[in-house]
Formats: C-alpha cells, sequence, structure tokens
C-alpha cells in the first residue's frame, strides 16, 4: 500500500485541480460556490468528493468540465489546462472526460429512441459511419448489462431508474474516454439497484482503465468505491485522505460529524444523539475563517479570525483545522 | 405486545385501475401497533409502503379500490365519514411525507399554517395559539422561532421544512404519527438530526410512530417491531432485535447485504439482488421475489408461500426455505 502511495506521488496526476474559485450570482448576490479548491487524481485512482448539499461538490465537478468557468484557478488535465481552453480544443478534451448525472431518467431525451442516445455522442464526434456506430452501441450496452436487441428501439420511458443510469453509463462509455465524473450516480436509486450500479462502476473502470472523480452526500457509498476521499464543506476543502485511514482516524471535526450520522444497520448499535444541532449557513455569506467554525465544538476565536490550511496530518491525509482531532 | 392495539390493519388490499390493468398496490396486509410503539415499515420504492400508508391514512387516490378494514382508537376508518375524518386526522392521526412541500403551503406564512392548525383542532384563541406555535418551533430546534412564524415556506432550508412539517403533525398531540420516508431527501446529518427530534418527542408524548423507509438502517435503532414489505405483502414481521438477529426471509437479508458497508475495504463488491422488482401489474405465479433470490427452489416459482408464525413467538415470515434452513441443507 505504501509502495502505491509512493509511486502516484512520482506520477503527475491525471487531473489537478488548482486553487479554483466559482462563483455566481443569484438574485444580485453572489455565491461563493467553491472557494480555492486544490486537489489531484492519479491515473486510475478513484477519488471520492463527499459534502451536503450546498457545499459546492457538484458545482466543482461542472467546473472541472468547463460547464461552469470558474472566477480563478486551473485545472489540469492529462498536463493541458482546461480554463485556458475554447471551442474545439475544448470541446477535444471535453471527449477523455464524461460525465454521468444523479437523476437518470431526466437525464436522457424522453423522445429519443436508446440507441440514438447511446450513439449521440459518436455523431457530434463525427463518426459517419452508421454500422461503425451501431458497432460500438451494441459493444457498450452489453458492457453495461443490458441487451442491444431488446432496448435499442425503446424510449426512455419505458425503462426504470437503474436502467436508465446503466444506459446513462453506456452514453458516458462510448467514446473510450479516460475520466468520468459521477455526480451523484446512485441517490435517486433504491438501495438493492444501487448496490448493482456501483459494481457496474467498478466493473467499468477495471475492465476500460477509467479514473473516476466520484461525488456523492452519502459517506459508506463513498468509501464502497474510493481510493481516497475529498471532505467538502461551504465550498472548501476540509480533509483528504486515503478512504480506510479517514474513516479509522478522521481528523477533521465535520468527517467525524458525518460519519457519526451514517445510520447503522444494527439494532445493537443505539444512534448517538450527540449530532449537533444546525445547518451549512449559506453560501451568500460564509462565515469567517473555518467555514465549518459555527457548527463546531471545538472552535474558538482563531477558528473565527484565521482560514486554517490544508495541511499533512498523516502521510497522505490533509486536513484544514486549528484544532485537528488527535488521538 | 398483549396490549390492546392503537391501529390495527386487517386485512387491507388497495387496487389501482392503470391502463395496462388492475394494479394491486398493496395485498391483503394486517398490521398492529399499540400506544407508544414505533413500527417500522421497510421496502424499496414501488413495494406498496406509501399506498399503505395513505391506506390507512383514508387519503388513497380517488380511482383506488380499497378492501379490508383499518382500525384505530376503536373505529373503522374505512367506514368512517369524509368530515369525521378530517377532524381526526391532523388531531389524533398525523403525517409527515418526504417532502414537506407536500404539507405545506407555499403562499402562507409558517405562523398562520400552524395557528390556524391549532385554532382548527383545538380552538385556541389566536394569543393562545401563537404562543404554542412558538413552543412547537422552539422544540423541533427551529431557532428564533418568534421570526421564523412570519416566514415562508420557500425562505427555510429543506430541513428547516420538515421540522415545520413534525411542528404542525405535533401541534394537536396525535395519538399516531405515520411518517413516510421523513428523511429521505435531507442530508446525513441533517437526517440523524430529524430522527433524533422525531424520537425525541414522541417519547415525550407516548405518541405511537410508524417510520416508512426503505433504508433498514434507519429502522435499526428506533423502531420497536419492523415489517417488511415486497411487492405489496409484508413477507417478514418481527420486533425489531429479533429481526436482525434471526431473519428468515432471504428478501430481507438481501436488503441488508446491499448497503454499503461502513467498515467494509473500499472496492468491496456489493452483494446487490439482481433483477429488480415485479410488474405489478401481471399476476405473480409463487413467491414475488422468487425470481431474485439465490435460495429459490421450483416450489417457490409455482406456490405462493403465506405469511406464517416461526417456531418461536412474535415473528412472522412469508417464505418456503428460510434462510437459517437454506444454511443447514446448503
Amino acid at each position: 500500500m505504501m509502495h502505491d502511495t509512493m509511486k502516484s506521488a512520482l506520477r503527475e496526476p491525471l487531473l489537478k485541480v488548482e486553487n479554483l474559485v466559482v462563483e455566481y450570482s443569484v438574485g444580485g448576490k453572489t455565491v461563493h460556490a467553491v472557494s480555492g479548491v486544490s486537489l489531484e487524481v492519479a491515473l486510475g485512482e478513484t477519488l471520492g468528493l463527499v459534502g451536503e448539499s450546498g457545499c459546492g461538490k457538484s458545482t466543482l465537478g461542472r467546473a472541472v468540465l468547463q460547464l461552469r468557468r470558474p472566477a480563478s484557478g486551473r485545472v489540469v488535465f492529462d498536463g493541458h489546462d482546461l480554463v485556458a481552453m475554447h471551442g474545439d480544443t475544448l470541446r477535444q478534451m471535453r471527449r477523455r472526460v464524461q460525465l454521468i448525472f444523479q437523476d437518470p431518467i431526466a437525464s436522457l431525451n424522453p423522445r429519443r429512441r436508446i440507441g440514438d442516445i447511446v450513439a449521440e455522442p459518436l455523431v457530434i464526434a463525427g463518426v459517419k459511419a452508421r454500422a461503425e456506430r451501431e458497432r460500438r452501441v451494441r459493444e457498450v450496452l452489453s458492457a453495461v448489462g443490458l441487451d442491444p436487441d431488446l432496448v435499442m428501439a425503446r424510449l426512455p420511458n419505458e425503462f426504470s431508474g437503474g436502467q436508465c443510469q446503466r444506459i446513462s453509463i453506456a452514453r458516458a462509455l462510448i467514446l473510450n474516454p479516460e475520466f468520468i465524473i459521477c455526480d451523484e450516480p446512485v441517490s435517486a436509486l433504491d438501495v438493492s439497484i444501487r448496490a448493482q450500479i456501483l459494481n457496474l462502476l467498478e466493473e467499468m473502470k477495471s475492465r476500460y482503465g477509467l479514473t473516476l472523480l466520484f461525488i456523492a452526500h452519502d459517506l459508506a457509498v463513498v468509501k464502497a468505491v474510493s481510493d481516497r476521499v475529498a471532505v467538502m464543506y461551504l465550498g472548501r476543502l476540509c480533509e483528504v485522505g486515503p478512504s480506510e485511514q479517514l474513516f479509522a482516524r478522521p481528523a477533521h471535526p465535520y468527517t467525524a460529524l458525518l460519519i457519526e450520522a451514517i445510520p447503522h444497520p444494527d439494532p445493537d448499535v443505539r444512534p448517538s444523539e450527540s449530532v449537533p444541532i444546525g445547518e451549512p449557513p449559506s453560501p451568500i455569506s460564509p462565515p469567517s475563517g473555518c467555514r465549518f467554525r459555527t457548527r463546531c465544538p471545538r472552535a474558538d476565536q482563531r477558528c473565527a479570525d484565521e482560514v486554517p490550511e490544508l495541511v499533512a496530518i498523516a502521510p497522505g491525509q490533509l486536513v484544514a483545522c486549528h484544532h485537528p482531532l488527535a488521538e | 405486545m398483549t396490549a390492546p392495539a392503537l391501529l390495527s390493519v386487517e386485512g387491507v388490499s388497495v387496487d389501482l385501475p392503470t391502463p395496462r390493468g388492475n394494479l394491486r398496490a398493496v395485498d391483503q396486509v394486517d398490521l398492529r401497533i399499540g400506544p407508544g410503539q414505533t413500527l417500522g415499515i421497510v421496502g424499496e420504492s414501488g413495494c406498496g409502503k406509501t399506498m399503505l400508508s395513505r391506506a390507512i391514512l383514508q387519503l388513497l387516490p380517488k380511482k383506488a379500490k380499497l378492501s379490508g378494514r383499518v382500525r384505530f382508537d376503536g373505529q373503522d376508518l374505512t367506514r368512517l365519514g369524509a368530515e369525521p375524518l378530517r377532524k381526526l386526522r391532523g388531531r389524533e392521526l398525523a403525517v409527515v411525507f418526504q417532502d414537506p412541500m407536500t404539507s405545506l403551503n407555499p403562499v402562507l406564512t409558517i405562523g398562520s399554517q400552524l395557528i390556524e392548525t391549532l385554532q382548527e383542532h383545538l380552538e385556541f384563541d389566536t394569543a393562545t395559539a401563537t404562543r404554542r406555535s412558538v413552543e412547537l418551533l422552539a422544540a423541533v430546534g427551529i431557532p428564533a422561532p418568534e421570526q421564523r412564524l412570519k416566514q415562508y415556506p420557500h425562505q427555510l432550508s429543506g430541513g428547516m421544512r420538515q421540522r415545520v412539517a413534525i411542528a404542525i403533525a405535533l401541534s394537536c398531540e396525535p395519538k399516531l404519527l405515520i411518517a413516510d420516508e421523513p428523511t429521505t431527501a435531507l442530508d446525513a446529518t441533517i437526517q440523524a438530526q430529524i430522527l433524533d427530534l422525531l424520537a425525541r418527542e414522541q417519547r415525550r408524548r407516548h405518541m405511537a410512530m410508524i417510520i416508512i423507509t426503505h433504508d433498514l438502517g434507519v429502522v435499526a435503532g428506533r423502531t420497536d417491531e419492523v415489517a417488511v414489505m415486497y411487492a405489496g405483502r409484508v413477507v417478514e414481521r418481527a420486533p425489531t432485535p429479533l429481526l436482525f438477529k434471526k431473519m428468515q426471509m432471504p428478501y430481507t437479508e438481501a436488503l441488508l447485504a446491499a448497503i454499503p458497508k461502513i467498515d467494509a475495504a473500499p472496492h468491496t463488491p456489493l452483494p446487490a439482488i439482481s433483477g429488480r422488482p415485479p410488474d405489478p401489474t401481471r399476476p405473480i405465479h409463487g413467491c414475488a421475489f422468487s425470481p431474485r433470490c439465490r435460495y429459490a427452489m421450483s416450489d417457490c416459482h409455482q406456490q405462493k408461500p403465506v405469511l406464517a408464525n416461526a417456531a418461536w413467538p412474535d415473528h412472522q415470515y412469508a417464505c418456503f426455505h428460510p434462510i437459517n434452513a437454506a444454511a443447514v441443507s446448503a
């Protein structure tokens, strides 16, 4: 394991996000959605990005693809800064990075046949030969566990949520991307179907040699698929670290709170009632200093005055906290 | 379990006409819950759990056909007229939905909705109702309750709206609260807070509660009894600790196994349930779970197992080849 960590440290990461800032205005007010986030995803790695609604995790995912242009910062993919790219060059790069959305049904055009939906990226990419397109569509549909002969001529409304998510994954795979951003890919799905889709993503990852950014609010789901996990709160990263280490020894009080909030499917584990009341403040006027301080049991004056920097606390584990949990 | 039931659901079925034929959403369900008890109803989308709660509340779609009895506090709700039912709901029988906006009126302030409920059901005067509203908002953990009274639902976060919906549901001290996926739309930390809130208020008021959820994790530490539903039927039912220790129904086991475990190593493949729930408009031969069940044998595809008592008390399941027996023969 140590060996792997060293190898990836020596290698240039496939994706490098540097000091990314994304802001937008709502009703004349500025929403500080992402406020200076830096992270790296190594080739072949899955980085989980976890946080509650409104923490900016989806905005970050979209900003990586330049679907939302950042106010400042860099997004370096395979050595190229996407922020500096426009038009055709950006479009070429985007083929290498695909996105899977939360709502599998809403992300498919209800009036088009499955075969056409999955083939669309090929059409846009200029693959003219119909036979070639059909061959590729059949290949990816089979890969995601659907029978091409049964599904290609049908419309999205004939499929369940889990099957629509399989179709979305097939569409994301058809251009042979290297990197896939999964934005809450299973949170709209039932427990049994969720497990199927998580397993499918893992299978596709090894089969096609993919690198994944896996965005979700459910910590247990994130842990199931991620090599490393980044925890985000109100536009900033709180903590980054190898999955097992982060869950075993969370250093940021927010990470610890998220872990504590997971319901245990075991009646002998009494739910702790220590989860403090309170919700994230608005990203329109985030608290000064550490943004988590208004909900943090350890907060003091320093937390209000100084923004904590992400610093190493253990091998591979970084935390942005003035009073990290240490044992 | 010997205490007289506050609510007893007796042989309840719900049929819905659809363009593709009759849909049996709830199939011959029997349930009972005593005063102050908590029952968890667990199942996936389309298993009939929400339709069952609507049947209890007598809030079914107009076209739906209900059969069976719903006895609540000595009355058969299926025979009650519209007016007595309306008085009962909100007062003795309250509900909290997944989306708080289902029960909140977007064009009325939080205050007027709470005050109106109190005036309507308890005949409070405005001053008393206002004072009680502030107390209720404070009890459900809403900061600055006096100011919140003047706000509209859209000015609150999802978690705060759910707290308001709970405050309204609790306002008339109901005997039974039905919480239908009360935390599914909420974030993890907010989910824990809302479940704690419901548990605390329930203890304080000695209120009975039905928690409807797809997540066995939600019911594990928070219910006295669990009923697992599949394809419109209750397929296993037991006191919560017994269910988790001695589950018999392969579906219950599969549902539990499919939850990602926080202590499992990353990249551990999840034991997913293959396939998907059956189409409820098509008649099912045999056990509805049999096409997805890894223990299924030929009899499972032909005959429908009934919900029957286990060899020990308080536990019922509908399976020809329960897990323990399967483990022995395997």
